[in-house]
């Protein structure tokens, strides 16, 4: 690879996720100095900006919508991203958050926050600044186009490398045996 | 076996009454396939086993091998459209990798992999599915239920016992338990019969056993589903 003049702008985020998928990607290690030539990052955890610029070149989301917080942010980053890409299971697929898509949403409430054991004068939390919970956990691309995923719960730091460069050289993304993952 | 028919340009010799993907198997080629067992005869639902036969689609498990005849399996096209097979069997179900026993042996997954499925690409059902613990031994877990019904051919057709039967048809088609209670703690099933070990998705589990075999160096995290034998 040799350096483009000007750097593309990547922005992150985690929606109904567990930040293991940042994390994975901290996992690429020392090739954050080489990613680091070619790109620089704009709303991510990893620099606290909070909201997209209008010409990020691309948008990597882990987790899915759980939220009407997370429709919200999704759709600021298909607006504001040439490229989306889905990372992990949850994002694909929903993943664990979506174990509670076969129980009602009032009885997890209820649950968790009335009849569990331990729990004296309970209420469910209602400030106007909580964003509602949707009524099942949907993956992302259910609401956004979504141009690329990579699966895996984390992908490996190897995998999001093989794509992130894939996509830098201009290729289809391609993962083989073993960096192809589900689990 | 002096008869032959070509199989992506290779040539693959069969035996009177072998049908395509039998013949295939036994010459070391891999055609897809999540329905057939080489021990059970063939049920021909999945269709991820479809080839084309001089031009013509058709599930190589159940089309006999003619002298001749020119097959095509693994190709650009017949791969995108068993990509789109499996994606609808991921989104019907509650498929789960993380947090399935059967993660890394598990078919329909090695399948997925084998073919680049990188997404669901459809909307989820999220189906309701109950499971069957009532069984002191094995878990029913339905919820990835491919309804391949190996299970079924097995109970009935090696373990004498007809346990299981595919019960409605179309997307309400669902995997039941044949006793008045619906619960396999009401049957003669036994964790020893076949029927608990052909299942090629994770629907039946063993109790008190999990995670034997760390996820990372199961048998198809080894070797792609295409170099792994048939067993037989």
């Amino acid at each position: 690879m040799t350096a483009p003049t000007k750097k593309l702008k990547v922005a992150t985020t985690s929606l109904a996720g567990c930040f293991g998928c940042h994390m994975s990607f901290l996992d690429i290690d020392e090739r954050l100095f080489t990613l680091l030539e070619h790109i620089e990052f704009d709303r991510s955890p990893l620099t606290d900006i909070k909201t997209c610029s209008p010409d990020c070149d691309l948008g990597i989301i882990e987790g899915g919508l759980c939220n009407a917080e997370n429709v919200h942010v999704l759709r600021e980053f298909r607006k504001n991203c040439k490229i989306l890409i889905a990372i992990g299971a949850c994002a694909i697929n929903g993943g664990l958050p979506a174990q509670r898509n076969h129980l009602p949403l009032t009885a997890i409430l209820e649950e968790v926050y009335h009849t569990s054991p331990g729990l004296a004068n309970g209420m469910i939390p209602n400030d106007q600044e909580l964003p509602l919970p949707l009524d099942k956990v949907h993956p992302i691309h259910e609401v956004v186009k979504v141009d690329y995923f990579i699966p895996g719960c984390p992908p490996s730091g190897d995998a999001i490398w093989k794509v992130l460069t894939d996509l830098l050289a201009g290729r289809e993304p391609k993962l083989g045996h073993r960096l192809m993952h589900y689990d | 076996m002096s008869q032959t028919f070509t199989l992506d340009g290779d040539s693959i010799p069969f035996a009177d009454g072998q049908t395509i993907l039998q013949a295939a198997t036994a010459a070391g080629a891999f055609i897809p396939h999540l329905c057939y067992h080489p021990e059970f005869k063939p049920h021909g639902s999945c269709k991820l086993c479809t080839v084309k036969v001089n031009g013509r689609q058709t599930a190589s498990c159940t089309m006999r091998a003619t002298s001749g005849m020119t097959v095509e399996s693994n190709t650009e096209e017949i791969n995108a459209g068993r990509r789109s097979l499996v994606q609808m069997l991921f989104v019907e179900g509650n498929h789960f990798c993380p947090a399935c026993e059967q993660s890394g042996n598990c078919q329909l997954q090695a399948t997925a992999y084998y073919l680049g499925m990188m997404s669901p690409h459809f909307d989820h059902f999220f189906p309701s599915r109950a499971l069957d613990a009532s069984h002191p031994e094995v878990l029913l877990d339905f919820n990835r239920c491919i309804l391949c019904s190996l299970c079924v051919r097995a109970s009935r057709d090696v373990d004498g016992k007809n346990v299981f039967a595919l019960s409605g048809r179309g997307i309400r088609t669902r995997l039941i338990v044949n006793a008045a209670s619906g619960r396999l703690a009401d049957t003669d099933f036994s964790p020893t019969d076949k029927a608990a070990e052909v299942c090629p998705v994770g629907v039946f589990l063993k109790k008190r056993r999990g995670f034997a075999v760390p996820i990372g160096e199961r048998r198809y995290d080894k070797t792609p589903i295409s170099g792994v034998p048939e067993e037989a």
